[in-house]
């Protein structure tokens, strides 16, 4: 397994001076897997997706992206993801394509290759005939599918998606949602964090993280059963009832310990 | 380091500086504005100085000196007292800068020792056109002492013709307008690009941050360099236009004579830019919220520009210590290469030591601007 993941942490840890956020996660992600991050505020999603971006140094551990250690070279890894961060960060002030053309460039696509990229991510995003209005003129559902469209110019192997839809109305996640689906298709490994259940739902595989631990880990079925067995009362728990179970059992767990 | 990318960059903020016209206004008037505030706020060449005089002795030597007082351009009369107490009155509000008081024995000390004075009483609020004050009055006064010369010379013989005194010509062709305006006002134009070129790129990486464009913008293999030099490209056009128009109003406006080649200046300045735009790119990397960029810039430019750059306060006058601090200042090697430019008509082989200079300092700061931009969160 560990040759074909495209994504690799072990006993990752990341300390902000005293205090630590991430504590010791492992997992892998193997190619053309969804994998999706569920956890708290403060549980340290933002802060495992930075650290395998390259953004943040691990404290201890390992991290490895597309076969590369995130410490030993960041700059080898940037080349080989996709990566939206939790804050909108697209130019507001650009337009549709003048945002898209800047990433190409920043990202390296040729020239040869650039026109049709742009156009593919135009229409993916469902912004055909809006090719130059100002970003800052666009709805959040087109933006974040703008964001993802820009994410993904360079067609990396790995992408990072950091709560790509908060805030955005059902039907704009549902097709967030299909476009996740059409990339892990393509063999793309999607790290997805969110703070929806239903999405949870959406994963081949979730992470489970409170408090900077890995909670949980396995498809949502898996994830349910666990809730079960640490203590989800209902014959058959949602994803919320085995979050509520699994996060409560990791915080007892440390209180206790 | 990819081309395409710093095109990329450079594409990118372009648009957005075109897509912001107040701050390009700004960043187009700020030069034209501080221009003028400072070029007539320093400046010291005065006109019309307001001048009271006071004759003592009414011979008509005395009246031949304050005839020239009258007519001087520097000065214009604004009364005629009869006493020292209505002088002090006068300078005492203000009424005047400069008293010129002719005493009783003007003309027989003349006579007597061949050598007379006459007292000038100056208002020193403002010390510094005290001094250009002072210095007008003394190329009056020397203006006609030539003259007072030069007449005894040939009323002793003919033989004096040929030694036609060389020294009194150069006291008159000596103008105290070298000392002023055309020395200030290349100084000027070096302190408001320093300013001007430092403020417009201090914003370029905070804005960033504020806006959270430059969490992305570090996770993508964009490299230190090709961000700097992306980003400056379009400011350093920016810059240009500015520092046209400040050299267009030193030459048309401030009328400095130019006796340089326009090459040379545009050769000389862009270099200059390109140290001001990098030490406020510097700054930017350094500090993430916009508004402590831009002061941070503008204390790193404007004082030592003003106090270390040898326009305002001479270099050869200042103690060792802060002496060997001006070479740390680029502003000095401008506004040097100004000066000369400008007023001896210097072309780059006379310029070569200050040029090199300013290069060495364009380089080291480029180095240290684009290695202090880290590509991390941290
Ligand atoms: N640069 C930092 N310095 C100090 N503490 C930090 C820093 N970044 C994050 N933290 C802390 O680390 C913890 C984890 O933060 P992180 O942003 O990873 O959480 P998250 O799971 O993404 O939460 P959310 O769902 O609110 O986005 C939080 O307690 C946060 O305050
Ligand atoms: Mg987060």
């Amino acid at each position: 397994m560990n040759g074909a993941a495209r994504i690799v942490v072990d006993r990752l840890v990341k300390r902000f001076g005293d205090f630590t956020a991430l504590d010791g996660v492992s997992f892998e992600v193997a190619p053309g897997e969804i994998m999706g991050f569920l956890g708290p505020n403060g549980a340290g999603k933002s802060t495992l997706i930075r650290i395998l971006c390259g953004l943040l140094h691990p404290s201890q551990g390992r991290a490895q992206v597309a076969g590369i250690d995130v410490a030993k070279d960041p700059e080898a890894v940037r080349t080989r993801i996709g990566y939206m961060s939790q804050k909108f960060s697209l130019y507001n002030d650009l337009s549709v394509v003048e945002n898209l053309r800047f990433f190409g460039g920043i990202y390296g696509v040729g020239r040869e290759r650039i026109d049709a990229r742009v156009t593919e991510a135009v229409s993916m995003a469902g912004l055909s005939g809006r090719e130059d209005t100002l970003v800052a003129n666009l709805a959040g559902g087109w933006k974040q599918r703008l964001a993802l469209g820009a994410a993904i110019l360079h067609r990396p192997p790995v992408l990072f998606l950091d709560e790509p839809t908060s805030g955005v109305d059902p039907e704009s996640r549902r097709r967030f949602w299909d476009l996740i689906h059409t990339l892990g298709g393509e063999g793309i490994s999607v790290l997805v964090s969110t703070h929806y259940m239903d999405e949870a739902e959406y994963c081949h595989r979730i992470a489970l993280i409170s408090g900077g631990r890995l909670a949980a880990l396995g498809t949502p079925r898996d994830i349910k059963r666990l809730g079960k067995e640490a203590g989800a009362e209902a014959a058959e728990p949602t994803m919320e009832d085995a979050f509520v179970a699994l996060v409560g059992q990791a915080q007892g767990g440390r209180a206790a310990a | 380091m990819k081309l395409r990318r710093i095109k990329a960059i450079a594409v990118k903020e372009s648009l957005q500086i075109v897509r912001d016209p107040r701050s390009l206004m700004i960043a187009l008037l700020v030069p034209l504005m501080q221009m003028f505030v400072f070029g007539y706020g320093v400046s010291l060449d005065i006109r019309h100085l307001p001048l009271c005089l006071l004759d003592h002795e009414n011979s008509q030597q005395s009246r031949d000196l304050l005839a020239r007082f009258s007519a001087s351009s520097y000065f214009s009369v604004q009364s005629v007292a009869r006493s020292e107490r209505e002088i002090a009155h006068e300078l005492d509000h203000g009424f005047c800068q400069l008293a010129v008081v002719v005493p009783a024995d003007f003309s027989q000390r003349l006579v007597d020792a061949g050598v007379t004075s006459v007292q000038a009483l100056l208002d020193g609020t403002d010390s510094n056109s005290a001094s250009i004050a002072a210095g007008y009055a003394r190329s009056v006064v020397s203006g006609f002492s030539a003259d007072v010369q030069l007449e005894s010379l040939q009323r002793r013989g003919g033989t004096v013709q040929t030694q036609t005194p060389v020294d009194v010509e150069a006291r008159v062709w000596f103008n105290e307008e070298l000392e002023s305006r055309n020395f200030i006002v290349p100084g000027i134009v070096a302190l408001v690009m320093a300013i001007v070129g430092a403020q417009l790129t201090s914003l370029t990486i905070a804005r960033e941050w504020e806006r959270g464009t430059m969490e992305l913008l570090v996770s993508t293999p964009v490299q230190p360099m090709e961000l700097m030099i992306g980003k400056l490209l379009p400011y350093f056009a920016v810059g240009m236009v500015d520092a046209s128009i400040c050299l267009g109003l030193a030459v048309f406006w401030f009328q400095v004579p130019f006796r340089g080649t326009v090459a040379t200046l545009l050769f000389t300045s862009a270099l200059f830019l390109s140290v001001v735009l990098c030490i406020g790119y510097l700054v930017s990397t350094a500090i993430r919220s916009q508004v402590g960029a831009s002061q941070v810039a503008l204390l790193l430019t404007m004082l030592p520009t003003v106090l270390l750059s040898g326009f305002a306060f001479p270099i050869d006058q200042m103690p060792a210590v802060v002496r060997g601090a001006t070479y740390l200042v680029s502003g000095r090697y401008y506004v040097l290469i100004l000066k000369s430019i400008f007023l001896k008509g210097a072309g780059v082989s006379e310029l070569a030591v200050p040029i090199l200079f300013l290069a060495l300092y364009a380089a080291a700061i480029v180095f240290l601007a684009a290695r202090a931009f880290r590509k991390t969160l941290e």
